[in-house]
């Protein structure tokens, strides 16, 4: 592509795919939507810099009177002994157990929907299809029953194991290993004498890598802010996640005696919030890679 | 009182009560620690064990430390599994599904009927709660009775009081109300003054109403075992509402939620200049609304006929031994530990409000000065809003679910031209209709 630019250059044309011509009214409204997701990201930024009874008497879009962020930081790893990096740590466990293993177990299947011919396939595939359509919220109540009747509530494996099946994340991967995956390379590797296995691992999964990023950050980000699951599920302050702490913190205004910590909340949400905008920073080349991989073939 | 969460919890325990109900029926035969005495409750601290119990109450930390301090063979596991209805739901669907049931669990009083009613609490009186008359002050001891039954220990109560910003009050030149007339001159007096600024604030909260109601010697709610007489234009009730609408309809009251953020800001800027609450409000205040400090002071509760001194409860809760507990003695034990004993004062120096005759007369506790309320002995007077707390309330036995709809028929007085009374009543309506589902004979005469 670089290659090609100098030879636009010299005859400069507006109009042309390169270049295309500018449309005031998309750019504002391009505008306008990046500002609707931008300011609460930077109400929040400016809040975790501020004391609790600055929060209240200062302007919400600027910062307070004192600069206390790293107070507040200090503060939210540390109150209540600590309990914050339990709940960052509960998290992360969550989300690499429960995440990564939703998004292995949905290629695996996909790959093997998409690729194999047996009887039932199109069974499958059809009650995954209509699982997509059954919200988890719907599902959490017989869930917890089930999980009651195991014993599993109030551990870990009542988010961990719920979080394994994403018949999404497995439809994702069902269509993009039909489109990526020619048969003919299956078939060559066969002639090899390459085991299913090894096929797989070595062939097919860097051909599905960006398929397999995209279900990883769907998963991630729906593991890392789960709510109604563990709220169901837990009643131990020791296995919250994040988001569960967090509302308890919230609550802790609205009951009789307790401590109003609106500052530690905040801080904590954008604590929370960090390692999900670092992980997209780091994985959106792969995913990018993979759409225009995709634009390229269609 | 929890309105922002009430939907959810409600849908949920909804589901859960009717669930309870249905399974009271056929659990007569699994009471493995039914007839308890104050023997085996002594015996189960010398043996020892562990208990869990489910609380949100801040205070119940220390006490928890000092009790395995006291007693080391007995291991307390405290979690707090959510405040108020959270906490509810969680325990519903704990004993629908027959595992996980806490030992103990905190149980607001206008919770606990639900909870006693539909058998999944234990009676207390043979382990030695009979014997309690009088330790507790009158309202919240008559709020864990159920029919014969006692099916909990009072843990803190709600005596109501004024609460007003004294630096508020002088310089629009107010005076403390002490009848609701003067509450009322005081509203319009301030609010013309300043139209940023409110006397109190109100959206509709069941709590409150309620508290209202009671105060003005209402009795609404009376239930007979599963019989449940409702009415909501009863003398009590048509006058707490006669004189509340006056406020509403002159939108005298800030149309802020409690408990929200903006609430906490008002009360620390001024812009809500007193509040009609609960004696557990100084350590919120202290904590959520610290830059108002030394600005706020407590007066008696604004009555309805001068020279009267009539209060009511608001909130509180106590803690209660679920039916499904396999260590019942064990629990009363903590339960006598935290709200009778020792516990107390571990509490009352948290800046809890307690339930105890013992603690709210002692003039340690009377003459203690609050440095956030100027200085101000303000344990007189709430111990003596504790003593003047109207007899006979009683709440619903599915009062969790009327709080819940609570603000879709009465919160209607407060953005459209539905009056309080109008909305009391079709509050009733709904009740009458729900408690029939749910298999209690309601009438509503």
């Amino acid at each position: 592509m670089s290659a090609t630019i100098p030879f636009l250059r010299s005859k400069p044309r507006s109009g042309t795919p390169l270049e295309p011509r500018r449309s005031v009214t998309l750019t504002l409204l391009c505008g306008l939507v990046l500002l609707y997701s931008l300011v609460p990201l930077l109400w929040l930024v400016l809040n975790a810099t501020k004391t609790q009874p600055d929060l209240f008497s200062s302007f919400g879009l600027w910062f307070g009177d004192h600069f206390s962020l790293w107070d507040n930081v200090k503060t939210t790893f540390t109150y209540d002994n600590g309990i914050f990096l339990r709940w960052l740590g509960n998290t992360v466990l969550y989300v690499v157990v429960g995440a990564g293993g939703a998004t292995l177990l949905a290629t695996l299947a996909g790959y093997a929907l998409a690729k194999f011919e047996f009887a039932g396939r199109r069974t499958v595939i059809a009650v995954v299809i209509g699982a997509v359509a059954v919200p988890g919220t719907a599902l959490a109540m017989p869930t917890f029953l089930l999980f009651s009747k195991l014993g599993l509530t109030n551990t870990p494996w009542a988010i961990i194991i719920p979080s394994l099946v994403s018949p999404f994340g497995l439809y994702l991967m069902w269509t993009f290993a039909r489109q990526a995956i020619p048969d003919e390379i299956q078939e060559a590797a066969r002639m090899d004498g390459a085991s299913e296995i090894r096929i797989f691992f070595q062939i097919c999964l860097p051909l599905l890598a960006p398929g397999v990023v995209t279900v990883l950050l769907f998963t991630m980000v729906a593991t890392w802010n789960n709510y109604f699951l563990p709220l169901i599920m837990l009643k131990d302050p020791h296995w919250y996640p994040l988001t569960l702490g967090l509302n308890a913190w919230n609550q802790q205004a609205s009951t009789a005696g307790g401590e109003a910590i609106f500052n530690l909340v905040i801080t904590g949400s954008l604590v929370t919030i960090l390692p999900l905008i670092v992980a997209f920073l780091f994985l959106q080349r792969f995913w990018q890679s993979g759409l225009a991989a995709g634009g390229v073939k269609a | 009182m929890f309105t922002r969460r009430l939907r959810l919890g409600a849908g949920l325990s909804v589901l859960a009560l009717a669930g309870a109900l249905l399974g009271a029926c056929g659990s007569g035969g699994s009471d493995s620690g039914g007839g308890g005495s104050a023997s085996a409750v002594q015996d189960a601290l010398t043996k020892g064990g562990t208990i869990t119990v489910w609380a949100w109450e801040p205070t119940l930390k220390d006490v928890v430390k000092s009790f395995e301090k006291k007693y080391p063979k007995v291991h307390v596991k405290l979690v707090n599994a959510g405040t108020g209805n959270d906490e509810y739901t969680a325990l519903q669907n704990s004993i629908k599904a027959g595992s996980g049931v806490p030992d103990v669990a905190q149980v607001e009083y206008y919770a606990l009927p639900q909870f006693a009613l539909t058998k999944s609490l234990t009676d207390l009186s043979s382990y030695g709660a009979s014997d309690l008359d009088g330790t507790f002050s009158t309202g919240p001891w008559n709020s864990v009775h159920s029919g014969d039954g006692i099916y909990g220990l009072p843990m803190d109560s709600g005596p109501m009081a004024l609460f007003y910003n004294k630096t508020v009050y002088d310089k629009y030149g107010l005076t403390v109300p002490k009848t609701w007339d003067e509450f009322l001159a005081d509203a319009k007096k301030l609010h013309k003054a300043n139209p940023k600024a409110y006397i109190t604030n109100d959206i509709g909260d069941a709590g409150f109403t309620t508290s209202l109601i009671w105060q003005a010697g209402g009795q609404p709610f009376q239930t007979d075992g599963t019989k449940v007489k409702i009415d909501l234009a009863d003398a009590g009730t048509t006058k707490a509402a006669t004189m509340w609408q006056k406020l509403i309809s002159e939108k005298l009251v800030a149309p802020t939620g409690s408990w929200s953020d903006e609430w906490y800001q008002g009360l620390a800027n001024g812009t809500i200049a007193s509040l009609v609450t609960g004696a557990w409000m100084p350590a919120n205040l202290e904590s959520g609304a610290a830059a108002a400090k030394g600005e706020w002071r407590v007066a008696p509760m604004p009555q309805y006929d001068s020279g009267s001194n009539d209060t009511a409860e608001n909130g509180g809760s106590s803690l209660a031994v679920p039916d499904a507990s396999k260590n019942k003695a064990l629990a009363y034990a903590f339960l006598k530990y935290a709200d009778v004993d020792d516990g107390v004062q571990i509490r009352v120096d948290g800046g809890a409000f307690p339930a105890t005759t013992a603690e709210l007369q002692s003039s340690e506790f009377q003459d203690k000065k609050f440095p956030y309320f100027g200085g101000q002995q303000v344990n007189k007077v709430l111990a003596q809003s504790a003593d003047d707390v109207v007899d006979g309330w009683t709440y619903l036995p599915f009062q969790v679910y009327a709080n819940s709809i609570f603000n879709d028929t009465v919160g209607k007085a407060y953005t459209s031209s539905t009056t309080l009374q109008q909305g009391l009543k079709n509050w009733q309506s709904k009740l009458v209709s729900y408690g029939n589902d749910q298999g209690f004979s309601v009438s509503s005469d």
